[in-house]
């Protein structure tokens, strides 16, 4: 069972009180009217499902209820952070180096 | 008596404490504390079970949690009851009953031994090649047999009387494993301050130090060390010591299940205690000191009672005081198996000789060997062994050929050497790697925050052990944020260091014999099944592995895996490493069913949600149905009326009178805010700027793909207020879209979201009578149709409460949904319903609001319509904007399949005979002679009999639906074919002039 850091509550809850809400970052387009299939095709069907590093949404459904952000590796179940939603996708590899750093410091 | 075979004096159990037992009806006498597989041992039973596919006789091979062998089944009662216990983990308790298994009529003459003589033809991959034709005998035949021979226990029948429990830890280190690694790094982690959870599958603490006589820690006796730490460790306020507790799952982020055994060793039980308490465990940091199990000797016949893993037998006689034998046989590759030959010697038993395959065993242990007058066959090896039902011979020869020399033996303890237990490792996603030069896989690279220590790290070496794990503890606590406290420091010896080992056939059992040399006992998985397997094209441990059913019985292949894996290899040629091991899952032992489910059972496995007028309506008799968590009256039969007939005299009343409904069941959510409006724009079809506060409006939710999502009527009661009715199944799904675009994409919308669902009790009062029902309760709303119309809204006094009051109807009757906070709503029913019975009104439910709501063809999203209706294709284009830049769904609508013709619509059906109604989900045909399969047009989603309309009526999916209206269908049904008429989806009332009386 993960355990998730939910940005709004600061703090690490227990994947219970979560659930998984899909891709992150997927903007729905202002102009979605007139939009073409393709874009449409894109926008809503279209997914990658990648081995290794994931950006998706979480929704603390049983807490406080806020949608939010992961960054997690999907074959390690590893995140590397979450943060709220409207805010810019993190640099992750920014994070991996200032673990290195640490760890080096050590 | 306790047992022929008890040496006096030997031993840690109690000869005064005894307890006694049944085996297959026979009563037999224990000592507390033993085992099942002690017990029969010590009366000289050895034969306890028969093989899953050539019913061969088996005994007791271990002594530990890896047995495949003595499966048994263990009853308290008659519903207390276990198939394929381990009797070699089992504990005996006065007045168990023990059966063995998979034998008749007896274990000692079993009629499926047949299966034996037969073999050859139940080669590796027998059922995967012979049961496959013809076809049709699969099922009449095939499966049938198969599942009959197949399979060791019987599943009890009765209803498991014990309950369950279950418990939540957090620890900053949790040890898994209680012997000398285990033990010492729990210490070393709790002295250091650090909160610690310590657990083992045993009953006491102590690991390999059950059987292991030569070890002393800080100048004591290995076994007298370990109760005293543990003892220790248990009075300490930060330490939870668990015994009879296996960590049986490592999972996501240091989340690791454990499950207790409580009960099932007492012979009394106490009704208070659960009979296993689930622990899901958080720690922070996870020790991982699993040890390590020892390996058989692959060779022929090498599955005879009385032949078991010499560590095996070293517990019987050093902790249970039981010789296996008189005259015991040791066959080995690894020095660990001469101490059980001296232990033995030592207790007074006959040793006949030790053969060991290597032409160089350890000096030290070949010379206490000598030393005791033993007699040790180096470079030999057992190349079969003799006897049925219970070994009576070995033949033994020199390595590479020559005459066998017979030695007369009634037991036999092997050992090809040790595997590190990295179950639980490898379940926690580490990956491990081969050590070429020990010929083991050790943990390697790890993902989650855990340590490996001692031998199933391993490490040999018993100080190395120690200061291992002593290090690994104070690690772990730091690393967890443990602060001052003191160190540890332990010194241990053990009488001899250890050297050897093999993996694969042994000598006899190689790739030119057919030999019946047993790597997976439970699965009667022998050599050459994996080289057979091998030579049809398997070359993936993963395909040999299932083409074999090596490793996938009960015990997992805990014994077998590393065996079959170097046969496999030498018959690749290719290295272990490039073959692979297959994966390690949870759970590391079976767990029972009731440890899991745990208290989620009967009433508590699903949680229902009642009404606030539920008790009324179960007092006046009410059936109930299941809507989603939710009990809903489903009608309310008279005395002597079924269903069919409640349901007729219900519609018919609130026609012709008037009824009253509990609808509180229908989701709502309170919309408010400046930009309320702005946002249900957004979420639902239609327009919301001109709705004025006062009056409501049937809106219909889309998802971003075009598809009717969800339905219900929104009332408006202020600029800024909405109070939005959903689905009842479609609340928190409605809920959680309506968020998830607030949050995420319109989070520059001013509006809050409140579920108002269980705060509201609503009573439809519905029918002619209706107003006259109710207007003498009602304060404060001119209930006239002018002052208050059709889709409605008021806020007012009912019986004195406040109420939202909507004029409002699903029947299409003049209708009012009367809203009054939760607490309040069976009174003010009662006010209602006094008024109602005195008219002659009736109290109705769900399948009445069913069949008056299709009467008038208002739809039911989840019913009506399956997730890929457009409201197009539900007659609904009328509610959608024209006007609105943007709402979602908007570009789904216009997606080149949404808006093809031919499209599935939803229509109604008549039968042409009128008494007949459809079945529900029934397809619908345009030529009923058409040849199969026939090509559907659509199916039937809602079908009843209409009382008020005097015939059945139906609403059906059908394509091109709306160009068929009058048009003559078919429903084909087994046993008869029916024809219908495509007409519009009302029924009863069309103009709609009852909606507004």
């Amino acid at each position: 069972m993960l355990l998730i850091y939910c940005p709004y509550c600061e703090e690490e809850r227990s994947e219970l009180e979560f659930r998984g809400a899909g891709d992150a970052h997927i903007a729905r387009p202002a102009n979605i009217a007139d939009i073409t299939d393709e874009e449409f095709e894109e926008y809503f069907f279209l997914r990658q499902n990648p081995k290794g590093l994931i950006f998706e949404r979480w929704r603390h459904i049983h807490g406080c209820g806020r949608f939010f952000n992961a960054a997690r590796d999907t074959v390690s179940d590893r995140f590397y952070t979450t943060y709220k939603a409207g805010e810019p996708k993190p640099d992750i590899s920014a994070i991996l180096q200032s673990e290195q750093d640490k760890g080096a410091a050590k | 008596m306790m047992g022929a075979n008890r040496i006096p004096g030997v031993g840690r159990l109690t000869p005064a404490r005894t307890a006694r037992f049944t085996f297959d009806g026979r009563t037999l006498t224990a000592l507390e504390g033993d085992t099942v597989a002690s017990a029969l041992l010590a009366n000289g039973i050895h034969l306890v079970g028969r093989s899953f596919k050539y019913h061969r006789p088996r005994g007791i091979l271990s002594a530990g949690a890896e047995e495949p062998n003595a499966l048994i089944d263990v009853a308290r009662d008659a519903a207390r009851r276990q198939p394929n216990v381990r009797a070699t983990v089992q504990e005996v308790f006065d007045g168990m009953k023990v059966e063995s298994q998979n034998r008749w009529p007896s274990l000692a003459f079993d009629v499926g031994g047949f299966n034996d003589l037969l073999s050859p033809f139940f080669a590796a991959g027998f059922y995967y090649k012979t049961f496959m034709w013809p076809k049709a005998a699969w099922h009449a035949i095939y499966e049938p047999f198969i599942r009959r021979a197949a399979g060791l226990g019987v599943a009890p029948t009765e209803a498991d009387p014990d309950h369950y429990a279950s418990r939540y830890a957090h620890c900053d280190v949790l040890v898994i494993g209680g012997g000398v690694a285990g033990l010492s790094a729990a210490l070393a982690a709790a002295k250091a301050g650090a909160k610690v959870i310590i657990c083992d599958e045993q009953p006491e603490m102590g690991g390999a130090l059950r059987y292991e006589s030569g070890t002393t820690i800080d100048g004591k006796n290995g076994w007298d060390w370990a109760q005293e730490t543990a003892g220790t460790l248990a009075e300490m306020d930060n330490v939870t010591v668990l015994t009879r507790t296996t960590g049986f799952g490592y999972y996501n982020h240091n989340f690791v299940g454990l499950v207790e055994r409580v009960t099932d060793h007492l012979a009394a039980l106490d009704k208070s205690l659960p009979r296993e308490r689930l622990w899901q465990v958080r720690a922070k940091k996870v020790i991982l000191a699993n040890g390590q199990i020892e390996r058989h000797m692959v060779f022929a016949n090498n599955d005879r009672p009385g032949i078991m893993l010499a560590s095996a037998g070293r517990t019987y006689l050093n902790h249970f005081g039981v010789a296996v034998g008189s005259k015991v046989g040791v066959y080995t590759a690894h020095d660990s198996a001469y101490e059980a030959a001296f232990d033995l010697k030592r207790a007074g038993v006959s040793v006949a000789a030790i053969v060991d395959c290597r032409e160089n065993p350890g000096e030290a242990v070949l010379a206490e060997a000598r030393k005791l007058g033993i007699e040790v066959l180096t470079g030999h090896s057992v190349i079969k062994a003799g006897g049925k039902l219970r070994v009576n011979s070995v033949s033994v020869a020199r390595n590479g050929g020559g005459s066998a020399r017979k030695i007369a033996v009634d037991a036999l303890l092997v050992s090809a050497g040790w595997t590190p237990s990295v179950h639980l490792f490898s379940q926690s996603r580490g990956k491990v790697k081969f050590d070429a030069a020990t010929q083991r896989f050790l943990p390697g690279t790890y993902l989650q925050d855990c340590l490996s220590i001692g031998a199933c790290n391993g490490t040999d070496d018993l100080q190395a052990t120690i200061d291992e794990a002593l290090a690994a503890g104070e690690l772990t606590a730091r690393a967890a944020g443990a602060e001052g406290g003191t160190q540890v420091t332990l010194s241990g010896e053990n009488r001899f260091g250890w050297t050897g080992g093999m993996i694969g056939a042994a000598e006899g059992a190689g790739p030119d014999t057919t030999v019946k040399a047993f790597i997976d006992f439970q699965h009667d998985v022998c050599a050459k099944d994996i080289r057979l397997a091998v030579r049809e094209g398997m070359h993936s441990i993963e395909h040999i592995k299932r083409f074999t059913t090596n490793g996938m019985a009960s015990d997992q292949g805990k014994l077998s895996n590393m065996h079959g894996l170097a046969i496999a290899a030498e018959a690749l040629g290719k290295d272990i490493p490039q073959v692979g091991l297959t994966t390690f899952r949870q759970p590391y032992t079976p767990v029972t069913f009731g440890a899991i489910v745990n208290h989620s059972r009967g009433p508590l496995f699903d949680p229902a949600r009642k009404t606030p007028m539920h008790a009324w309506e179960e007092a006046h008799g009410a059936e109930f149905e299941d809507v989603g968590n939710w009990k809903r009256a489903w009608f309310y039969p008279r005395s002597g009326e079924g269903m069919h007939e409640a349901v007729a005299r219900e519609c018919k009343t609130v026609r012709d009178v008037a009824g009253v409904f509990d609808a509180s069941t229908l989701g709502k959510i309170e919309v408010v805010g400046p930009d309320a409006a702005q946002f249900l724009n957004l979420m639902y079809t239609n327009a919301w700027d001109n709705l004025k506060p006062g009056r409501c409006r049937y809106g219909i939710m889309l998802r971003d793909d075009g598809f009717v999502y969800d339905d219900g009527v929104v009332g408006r009661l202020a600029e800024d207020r909405f109070h939005v009715t959903t689905t009842t199944g479609g609340a928190p799904r409605v809920m959680n879209h309506m968020e998830d675009y607030l949050q995420t994409e319109f989070p520059h919308l001013k509006v809050w979201l409140t579920s108002t669902t269980e705060q509201w009790a609503v009573i439809a009062v519905q029918g002619p009578k209706a107003r006259e029902i109710i207007a003498p309760l009602v304060e404060g709303i001119d209930l006239s149709n002018e002052a208050f119309p059709h889709m409605s809204v008021a806020e007012g006094k009912i019986c004195g409460v406040p109420t939202r009051l909507f004029r409002m109807s699903f029947t299409g009757e003049l209708g009012f949904e009367v809203n009054v906070p939760a607490d309040y709503g069976q009174a003010v029913w009662e006010a209602i319903w006094a008024r109602a019975e005195l008219m002659g009104a009736c109290a109705y439910g769900t399948e009445t609001m069913h069949v008056l709501r299709a009467e008038k063809g208002y739809i039911i999203v989840g019913q009506d319509t399956d997730g890929t209706l457009t409201p197009d294709d539900a007659g609904l284009s009328w509610a959608v904007s024209k006007k609105k830049p943007d709402f979602v769904g908007i570009r789904g609508l216009k997606r080149p399949d949404l808006v093809k013709s031919g499209r599935k619509q939803l229509v109604g059906l008549l039968t042409k005979d009128p008494k007949v109604v459809l079945e529900e989900g029934a397809q619908i045909v345009a030529d009923p002679n058409q040849p199969k399969p026939m090509t559907m047009l659509g199916h039937v989603t809602s079908s009843y009999w209409s009382e008020n309309c005097g015939r059945s009526i139906a609403l059906a999916m059908v394509a091109g639906g709306r160009e068929r209206l009058g048009q003559t269908l078919y429903v084909p049904m087994t046993d008869r074919t029916i024809a219908v008429e495509v007409s519009d989806m009302v029924f009863f009332d069309k103009e709609g002039g009852r909606l507004h009386g």
